[in-house]
Order: C-alpha cells, then sequence, then structure tokens
C-alpha cells in the first residue's frame, strides 16, 4: 500500500514498517539532488515533524513524517549517490524505513489517484 | 611527445569550447591564460623569499617541535608575480565597468584610500601599543563615528563589527539586552521580519534565540502595515526592515511602521544594506530607527576585495546606546582613550564581539571617501545613485517588466515575466550579460518576486556609459523574445575564461582542496616540459 | 565631484527620459517629515584628494609607529615582514574590486587563490579541510564553538584559561546572548592547568590556544583523546601562525577544530584589523562548517574550474536554519595570506618561524637576567611573559614616554585581577634588532 501527502513525501506500507521517500513531482521541483541528510535509525519521530533535509544545489528542504514511528533503517547508499533520488525516487532513493506506532495516520494521506490530482491542482 | 593539448582539463577530460576555432598548443586563447595551482608548479629548492640563516639555538619547544614536511610548494618571486597576475585577468571587477550587482552597490573604490590606509604611522601600529602612542588613531575612528553618527542623526554607533551581518548580530544583541534590562527578554521572542528580507535577518534572530515571522508585502511591493500591526504584540521583541527595501523602494509608511513599533513596546531595526540611496538626504533617525549596521563597503566604497573584508558599524538610538559592546573610544579632555573589558564606561556593554578595535584598516578608507565627499557630495551620491536606477528603469520598462509601479530607489527591479514562453531564464539572460562583458545583475533576489533581476547602477557609472549598457540589455531582451534563441542563451557565456560549470558535481563530491591524487591527468605538456 | 561622472547636462537628459521634473520627485515616496532641505547640517563639504592626504598625515603623525620605535609587542598580532609583491599583488584591481565570486565564470581568479588558500590552511594546520576565511581568529573560535555545539548537540563550552583574553570574552558574549553555557579557566600564566578532569559528558567542547596566551607550547594529544571519549570536540586556537612552521599541528594532536589568527602572513599589524580568520576541521564535519566553500568541478567544456559550494549551509539559502550569519569572508587578507605563503614557501615557512624563535630565545634570555624580573616560560615559540618586581602597565607607559613599544601589560586585557598585574607578555619576530634589544633591556633596567 502507498501513500502519499500533501508535501510530496510517499510511504510504502508493509506489515508494520513504512518506507519514505519524495515523489517524482518532488524531485522534479529540487532538481539536482546532491546531498541528504537522513535520520538515524532508533530516533522517534511524530507525524508532521522535521526529520531530513534534502538538498539541491540551491535549495535546501525539510521532509516531514508523514506518519509518527521509530525509525528503523536509513538508505545508506544516499550519502554516496544523491543522483538516486532524481533518477529513482521511489526506488533506489527512498529515504528512512519507520515502525509505525499508529497506522489509523495513514487514513489522513493520499491515495495515488488523489495525489496525482493534487498535482494536476497545483498547475 | 604531446599528447594533449589542453593542459587544464578536468577530471572528466578536455573538449574543445568552440570547434570552429582551432586549439592552441598551450590551451591558453590570448590574453586567457589557463593557469595550474601553485601546488602542481613548485619545485623542493625553490623560494620567493631571502631569509637569513637563523643562529643555531637549543629549542625551547618543549618536545613538540613539527616533524616531516608540511607540504608547502616552492615558487620564486617572478612565479608568484605571474602566477596571481594571470588569475587576476580572469576576474571581472568594477575597475573594468558596470558591475549592476543590486543590494551590493558596486561604486567606484578610490585609491587615495589604499594610500592613506598604508601610511606607516596608521597602517603599521600595533592594536595594544599604550593609548599614547595611537592618539591620531583613536581620533581617526572617533572622527568616523562622528560622520556616521551625524549623517544617520543617531546619538551613538558601535564601531566594532567585522562586517554587516556582525553588525546585525550587534545590534540584535543591544535589543536583546535593553529588553533584558526591562524584564522582558523572556517574554518578547518574537522579531518581524518582511518576507523580502535579506537572509541575514532571520538568521541573526534566529540565533539569538528569537522566532522570526514574516510579514507580507502589499501589492506595491511595502510592508502590509494592517498585517503588521496585527502581528505586534507583548509578544514582539523587534521588526528588522530594510529600507530601501530588498526591491529597491522606499518604505513610504516607515514612519507609521516605527510608531506602531514603538507603541507596542518593541524596537526598530533597520538594516542599512541600501543606505546608498538616502545618504546625506535622509536621516535615519528621523524615521524613528533604533539600530541600523552600515556596511562601509558598500555606502562608503571600501573595497570588496573578492568578498570581504567588510565592516558594519552600527548606529544606536539613545535606548539602546549604554549595551554598546567593548571597546568604547572615549574623549576625555583633549585626550582619547579606549575603554576595553572592565573598564569604566556610562553604560552597560553587552560584551565584546570581535578582538581589539574593529576594522582599522575599512574605518580608514571610508572616512577618507567621506571627506572626499563632504555633506555635499554624499548628498549627490544619493542623488545620482537613485537618478541611475531610474533612468536604466525608463529605458527598459517597455522591454523588461519592472516588478513595481512608480520610481524605485537606488536599484531598478524587475521580473522574469518579459522571458515568458521564451525559454530563456533569468539565470539564461544573465550568463548572456557575461558574453556582453557584464558582470550580471543581482538574480533571484528578492525572493518576493518571480524570476527577480535587480539592478544597481551606483552613482558611478557616466551617462554613456549606462546608454550602451541598456542597449546591450535591450538587445538581449529582444533577443531572448524573438523565441528562436533559447538555445543561445542556454550556452552563454562563451567568451568568459569559463563556460557554465557543473554546481551539482561540485556538491555531490565536494573536492575542497588539491591533493596529490587530484593532479592533472598524465600528458600535461607543461609537465612533460619540466621532466 | 571628481567622483561622479554624472554632469548638471546628463542630470537634465536622465530626467527627462524618466519623465520627471527633478530628482526630488524621485523621491517623493520618503515621508516629507524626513526629507532634508538641503544636506546634512554640522558637517564639511567636499575635500580635494591633496587635502584628504594631508588630514590622514596629521592622524599618523600623532601616532608612534612601530617602523620608528623599538617594538615587542604581540597578544595576538604580530609584526613581521611583508613582501612588497603581497600588497601589490592585492591592490590589483580586478582583485580589489571584485565581489563574492558569485558568476564563477568571471571569477575564477577569486575562487583559485581561494582554493588555493583552502588547501594551504589544511597543510598548516593538519587538517582535511579548510573554509575560505573567516572575519579574524577571535570571531572565527566563537563560531569553533557554536558549530561543536550543533555537532554535539550539547551546550556546555569549556574555556582554557591559557586562552587570549578577547577569544575568550567573545565566546561569553556569544554563549551569553545565544544561550549556551562556556566555563572559563582561570588565567594560566604558569601554564599548569589540567582541562582533562574537567571534561565530562554535558561538555560540548574544549576550547584551547597554542602557543597558550602566555607563551606556553603544549601537546594536546592527551586531551583530545580525553574529549573524544567523553563525546566532546577539542578546539585548538593558534593566534600566531607562524608558529605552524615549527610546532606540531592542532591536526596532529587530535583536534577537531583548528582556528587561526592569519595576520602574521601577509597582512600588517592595521591597529587590529582588518585580518584574516583561518577556519579548518575533519572531513566528516564540513556540512556543520560556517563560512564560505570553494570547491573543484568542471565547466560545459569539461575544463577544470572552482565554484561557491555546498551554499545550503549559509544564511541566504538557510535564513534562519542557517549554521551562521555570516556573508562575508576575508577575501582580500586571504588572498594577502596565500600570496605571502606562496613566496614562503615550505622551505622559506620554515626558516621564517625559526628565526622568530631564534630571536624570542635571545629576548627572553636577555630580559630573564635583569635582577628581580622572572621568566614565567620553559616553553615558548615568539612571544613570552615575565613577572616583573611592580605592576606592568606603568614601566610599559614610562617606556613609551622613551618611544620602546615594550610588550604588553596583561592587566590591559584582564584587568582587575591583582594575581596577573606584574605580568609583561613580550614578543620578538624577524623584525626584531640587536639595535631595538639595547634600549629595551636598557629601558627595562632603568624603570625596575
Amino acid at each position: 500500500m502507498i501513500r502519499y501527502s500533501k508535501e510530496h513525501e510517499w510511504i510504502r506500507v508493509e506489515g508494520e514498517i513504512g518506507t519514505i521517500g519524495i515523489t517524482q513531482y518532488a524531485q522534479e521541483q529540487l532538481g539536482d539532488v546532491v546531498f541528504v541528510d537522513v535520520p538515524q535509525a532508533g530516533r522517534k519521530v511524530a507525524k508532521g515533524e522535521a526529520c531530513a533535509v534534502v538538498e539541491s544545489v540551491k535549495a535546501a528542504s525539510d521532509i516531514y513524517a508523514p506518519v509518527s514511528g521509530e525509525v528503523v533503517e536509513a538508505n545508506a547508499g544516499l550519502a554516496d549517490s544523491p543522483g538516486d533520488v532524481n533518477a529513482e525516487p521511489m526506488g533506489k532513493g527512498w529515504f528512512f524505513k519507520i515502525k509505525l506506532s499508529d497506522k489509523g495516520e495513514l487514513s489522513g494521506l493520499m491515495d495515488e489517484a488523489a495525489y496525482n490530482d493534487f498535482v494536476k491542482s497545483l498547475g | 611527445m604531446v599528447q594533449s593539448l589542453d593542459r587544464s582539463q578536468g577530471r572528466s577530460g578536455g573538449i574543445s569550447a568552440d570547434a570552429a576555432a582551432p586549439a592552441t598548443f598551450t590551451g591558453n586563447r590570448a590574453l586567457q591564460i589557463e593557469e595550474p595551482l601553485i601546488f602542481e608548479m613548485g619545485q623542493p629548492g625553490r623560494c620567493g623569499v631571502d631569509l637569513p640563516e637563523p643562529p643555531k639555538v637549543k629549542d625551547r619547544l618543549n618536545g613538540l617541535k613539527r616533524a616531516g614536511e608540511i607540504g608547502l610548494p616552492g615558487l620564486s618571486e617572478p612565479q608568484v608575480v605571474q602566477h596571481y597576475t594571470r588569475l587576476s585577468q580572469k576576474n571581472y571587477a568594477i575597475d573594468m565597468g558596470v558591475y549592476p550587482l543590486g543590494s551590493c552597490t558596486m561604486k567606484h573604490n578610490p585609491r587615495i584610500n589604499e594610500k592613506v590606509a598604508r601610511l606607516p604611522g596608521i597602517g603599521d601600529l600595533h592594536p595594544l601599543q599604550p593609548v599614547s602612542t595611537v592618539q591620531g588613531a583613536l581620533e581617526l575612528i572617533d572622527g568616523l563615528a562622528h560622520w556616521l553618527k551625524t549623517l544617520t542623526g543617531m546619538p551613538a554607533v558601535a564601531m566594532s563589527p567585522a562586517a554587516g551581518a556582525h553588525g546585525e548580530m550587534c545590534g540584535m544583541m543591544a535589543i536583546a539586552a535593553a529588553l533584558e534590562a526591562r524584564g522582558e527578554r523572556a517574554k518578547r521572542k518574537v522579531v518581524l521580519a518582511p518576507e523580502s528580507a535579506h537572509g541575514t535577518n532571520p538568521a541573526t534572530a534566529a540565533a539569538l534565540g528569537f522566532t522570526v515571522k514574516p510579514i507580507p508585502a502589499n501589492e506595491r511591493g511595502r510592508v502590509d502595515l494592517s498585517a503588521l500591526k496585527a502581528a505586534l504584540g507583548p509578544d514582539v521583541a523587534a521588526i528588522m526592515l530594510t529600507n530601501p527595501n530588498t526591491c529597491g523602494l522606499f518604505e513610504t509608511e516607515i514612519v507609521e511602521i516605527s510608531r506602531a513599533v514603538h507603541e507596542a513596546g518593541a524596537f526598530f531595526y533597520c538594516d542599512g544594506a541600501n543606505f546608498n540611496a538616502i545618504v546625506g538626504r535622509v536621516r535615519p533617525g528621523d524615521l524613528g530607527v533604533d539600530c541600523m549596521h552600515i556596511n562601509l563597503h558598500k555606502t562608503f566604497s571600501t573595497p570588496h576585495g573578492g568578498g570581504g573584508p567588510g565592516a558594519g558599524p552600527v548606529v544606536l538610538s539613545a535606548a539602546l546606546a549604554p549595551y554598546a559592546p567593548y571597546p568604547w573610544i572615549v574623549k576625555d579632555g583633549d585626550k582619547w582613550r579606549v575603554a576595553e573589558d572592565g573598564a569604566a564606561v556610562d553604560g552597560k556593554p553587552l560584551g565584546r564581539l570581535k578582538a581589539f578595535h574593529g576594522q582599522m584598516g575599512m574605518f580608514t578608507r571610508a572616512l577618507s571617501y567621506i571627506m572626499s565627499h563632504g555633506a555635499d557630495g554624499l548628498k549627490q551620491v544619493a542623488e545620482d545613485a537613485v537618478l541611475s536606477a531610474n533612468y536604466v528603469m525608463a529605458a527598459l520598462k517597455d522591454i523588461m517588466t519592472p516588478a513595481f509601479e512608480g520610481p524605485c530607489m537606488h536599484e531598478a527591479l524587475f521580473d522574469d515575466s518579459f522571458l515568458k514562453d521564451t525559454g530563456v531564464s533569468t539565470l539564461d539572460f544573465a550568463k548572456a550579460m557575461i558574453d556582453e562583458g557584464y558582470h550580471p545583475m543581482t538574480m533571484y533576489f528578492p525572493l518576493v518576486v518571480h524570476g527577480a533581476m535587480l539592478i544597481e547602477p551606483t552613482e558611478s557609472q557616466a551617462k554613456e556609459d549606462l546608454d550602451v549598457f541598456i542597449a546591450a540589455l535591450r538587445s538581449l531582451a529582444e533577443r531572448a523574445k524573438s523565441g528562436t534563441a533559447a538555445e543561445d542563451f542556454k550556452a552563454a557565456p562563451r567568451f568568459a575564461p569559463r563556460r557554465r560549470l557543473d554546481e551539482t558535481l561540485a556538491a555531490r563530491k565536494p573536492v575542497l582542496r588539491w591533493r596529490p591524487s587530484n593532479n592533472p591527468p598524465e600528458g600535461d605538456p607543461m609537465k612533460q616540459a619540466a621532466d | 565631484m571628481r567622483y561622479l561622472p554624472l554632469t548638471p547636462t546628463d542630470r537634465r537628459d536622465m530626467l527627462s527620459v524618466i519623465g520627471a521634473k527633478s530628482v526630488d520627485e524621485l523621491f517623493k515616496d520618503v515621508p516629507a517629515s524626513a526629507r532634508l532641505p538641503g544636506k546634512v547640517s554640522g558637517l564639511p563639504d567636499h575635500l580635494g584628494e591633496l587635502e584628504v592626504e594631508r588630514a590622514f598625515q596629521n592622524f599618523a603623525a600623532k601616532n608612534v609607529s612601530p617602523s620608528t620605535a623599538p617594538f615587542f609587542i604581540g597578544a595576538g598580532a604580530y609584526r613581521h615582514h611583508v613582501p612588497s609583491t603581497v600588497d601589490y599583488m592585492i591592490q590589483r584591481g580586478e582583485f580589489l574590486t571584485s565581489y563574492t565570486p558569485y558568476q564563477p565564470e568571471i571569477t575564477q581568479g577569486t575562487l583559485q587563490y581561494l582554493f588555493e588558500f583552502q588547501t594551504q590552511v589544511s597543510l598548516l594546520t593538519g587538517m582535511e579541510v579548510a573554509n575560505a576565511s573567516m572575519y579574524d581568529g577571535s570571531t572565527g573560535a566563537s563560531e569553533a564553538v557554536l558549530m561543536a555545539n550543533r555537532i554535539t548537540r550539547r551546550t556546555k563550552a569549556l574555556i582554557s584559561g591559557g586562552l587570549h583574553p578577547h577569544y575568550r570574552n567573545i565566546i561569553e558574549t556569544t554563549a551569553h546572548w545565544q544561550g549556551y553555557s562556556a566555563v572559563a579557566g582561570k588565567a594560566d600564566p604558569e601554564g599548569l592547568e589540567d582541562l582533562i578532569a574537567k571534561v565530562d559528558k554535558e561538555t560540548s567542547c574544549v576550547v584551547v590556544q597554542n602557543p597558550s596566551f602566555f607563551g606556553h607550547v603544549r601537546d594536546f594529544t592527551k586531551l583530545a583523546a580525553a574529549c573524544h571519549a567523553a563525546g566532546a570536540l577539542l578546539i585548538v586556537v593558534v593566534t600566531e601562525v607562524v608558529s605552524l612552521g615549527l610546532i606540531k599541528p592542532p591536526g596532529e594532536m587530535g583536534a577537531d577544530i583548528v582556528v587561526c589568527e592569519g595576520q602574521s602572513i601577509g597582512n600588517g599589524l592595521g591597529f587590529g584589523g582588518p585580518y584574516v580568520g583561518l577556519f579548518a576541521t575533519r572531513d566528516k564535519y564540513v556540512r556543520q562548517m560556517p563560512g564560505r566553500l570553494v570547491g573543484e568541478t568542471v565547466d560545459a567544456d569539461g575544463k577544470r574550474g572552482f565554484v561557491l559550494t555546498l551554499s545550503t549551509r549559509e544564511q541566504h539559502i538557510r535564513r534562519e536554519k542557517a549554521t551562521s550569519n555570516i556573508c562575508t569572508n576575508a577575501g582580500l587578507c586571504a588572498l594577502a595570506f596565500t600570496v605571502h605563503m606562496t613566496l614562503l614557501g615550505e622551505a622559506g615557512f620554515r626558516r621564517l618561524a625559526e628565526l622568530n624563535h631564534a630571536k624570542a630565545s635571545e629576548l627572553a634570555d636577555r630580559v630573564a637576567a635583569l635582577p628581580g624580573v622572572k621568566l614565567l616560560n620553559d616553553s615558548f615559540f615568539n612571544e613570552f611573559t615575565v613577572r616583573l618586581p611592580k605592576p606592568a602597565a606603568p614601566v610599559v607607559e614610562a617606556l613609551a614616554g622613551h618611544r620602546i613599544l615594550a610588550g604588553v601589560p596583561v592587566s590591559r586585557l584582564i584587568p582587575n585581577d591583582p594575581a596577573v598585574d606584574n605580568l609583561l607578555l613580550l614578543a620578538a619576530t624577524e623584525t626584531a634588532t640587536q639595535a631595538g634589544m639595547g634600549p629595551l633591556i636598557a629601558g627595562l633596567k632603568e624603570v625596575l
């Protein structure tokens, strides 16, 4: 199951664990990603908390946790190849994995169709 | 045998800049000379200074003598002169022509300033000499302080901040100190700043533990007074406002703004980056300002030097004057003294922000500039700067798109709507200016205007030179609008020492120093010649 | 007015293009109450170049320049010989009058020398990476503490009693207003301080100076290990950068951040500024470093070039989340440093350091031989502390009356501490001469 936030993050949920990254639209807006600061495993984050930073040459954007939980893994590969975020934002370019503390929070997020409509509405 | 003709080639190998032009053996193109790093030039046993043989003494270094090579290259004096001269020729500079970088005030830097700063009795003084031996230096600082206070209509000035941002820190600390003295520091935690503010404003406020609350602009590019009034309350410490603002506009309601701020018990910090527009004509003290930093390298012509050094004295209102940081230069009778840490002053200094007494070299240059102009000349400076900006605006407004109606102050702001659907961006337009022999204007700032282009001609350009500059911009705008030149613009600049640089590569894999391993590749003709 | 090219005719023509009757019309947005009717009153009118130069000669004539007097002052600013090439080079208009290299295609000159500067600073300090300079050493030290606080997410800095008092004051001022803690040790003129025992789990960093303000040369290897064991960083400050030609660099002692005052190389005394701050650290901390950074890259033709990089740390992008509010570096002073250091090279820089040490050794022996004078240092580089039999400030003042600039009384920088009243800091660089030492020794004999 994949859900999307209005901040252009996606979360793919498999069992207790959600994998989080940014969307195709977000990476296009940012341009070439040069650095991603991901949270360390073990960190507890609340829904809406700024927990990662993605940087292009001229911009830095905070990434907000779409759900609450505990970070269980960060994508170590991004340190050496931040370009993965541009190449495969929903694949190799994932940011971190989180153990959800309240699956009910997912209902506040959008499914793919709703997100696509949301992006269209931005023009 | 020579394998490669391009000795400057980088990590991804060399490709000829322009297929039509034949390659040269050296990779140079007449005056454009490719220059290696000093670390690729040195030879052991070569040295650019002659120092006497030191007498043999038993060292007293506590057994901590440096072991091994430092790794510094050895070059002779002529090599050093040639190397840095060649590097200098890869720079654009005010000395070469119009440098319309908005909000930076790239005005002429007179050479008399350099000369007087190098007089041995001024440039060769130690800051901790007995004060009886530096009376002239203290008089000089006090003399500049007098000019700054009088020109701004403010009772006090803190001279020590090393740059504009440092002055901003000083001013905001003084505000924090005044609030602390009132017992309101914990209560007043909000600093208001317009969305168009310089990035330093929120950075400074946040560093001091304030929460920054943005104030929107109205459709005329000014602070929205009703939004400001709504935001003011017992939790507000200060407003940080640039005036003239970063859109190059005077805040028409400044007096009401300052009254409202003071009625709410808050302070008015004015970012003085754009003082050049009003120097000698308007005194910020008359606008109700509590403190304002002055970038001596902008308004008062101290050289920008490739990004510093600057100096950022801060003028202070009577309410903030007692908190000015050490040192204070105090005149007792006909003698000056330096009140340093712990020394008696009539106030409660907020502490110390810089070693010694401030950027003396910049004080000297600024005072030389100020004395050269006098009260009459400074007024003319503001008038000519504003006149030139409005002239540029008027001459371009039919072909480029001004961001706001009406006269501007010292800089003309355009947005990128004239480039709509041309395939040419603000960045491309700016890079094309390089091929025309100009430094681009400030781009994408202020953030409140889409694709912003901020042009500040300053008072230093002759009308003939402005006319050529205007004609060049008109020609570029026409070409962009023709809709057929986008590829040309994207390829600009073509004639500069370098084409567009790969900033993504630089940020993804930072190479921040030379190491033997990032030497130029084999096949370097210079290296081969040396071998 | 010689700097203003517009003629009355130009102004009239420009106004007519604008469609304004007068310049006053262009100022109509200024509230009437704030518009001055004429020029600012109470200030003189413009002067010709001759008159300006004369005025500054008058200022200069009221000072005693070290070039005209025996001179032994240091305490964070050192008088060295600066080769003529340096001053010639920094006055080239292409360097002097260009701005921050925001357009790399036409500022490769500035960018390349800053890249060379960053490399030189890394090598001298024994660190992995350095930035393109800070305002000066003193403000750099305070920025280093802020950086350590960010990295460790702690807020207690320990300050050595051997740190330059102005540097300490700045760290304390910043700590007070920015809301963290700076615990400073007592002034340490004998060099006996032991900081290891004070490092704990709340410590973000320890700030030491080498050689110390009082001149002592110390090995901080064990302190570095203690810091790292507690999760803290070691910041080493060097106010006399020439010492790095002879002394083991802080990087080899385990320092995490090194801050130097670079004034000694390429930059004159200038009555305290502008100087140039050197700032170096480990690769792993580079994204927490303040200030500008230049990096190598390639252009569209694949040619090597340089750009400002990692700018997302800085205020113009991060705004309230920036690592620092700093915009400016000390570009031209960094150029002076780089040109002078390039002239010196490995051999010259080492010899310069040896000469300094030899001169100071000679001076120390001669001063220590005076009756009642005690040398407090068993180690030093080019500066040391002596205890006089009476307060040092009046002694220095008396010698100044004889045009001898005889060092810094410690009480000038550490007031209201009777323990330091009799202490005098003396420095001797390569510029000190036998002819200058003689009058100092004779003068001291006379006033003591």
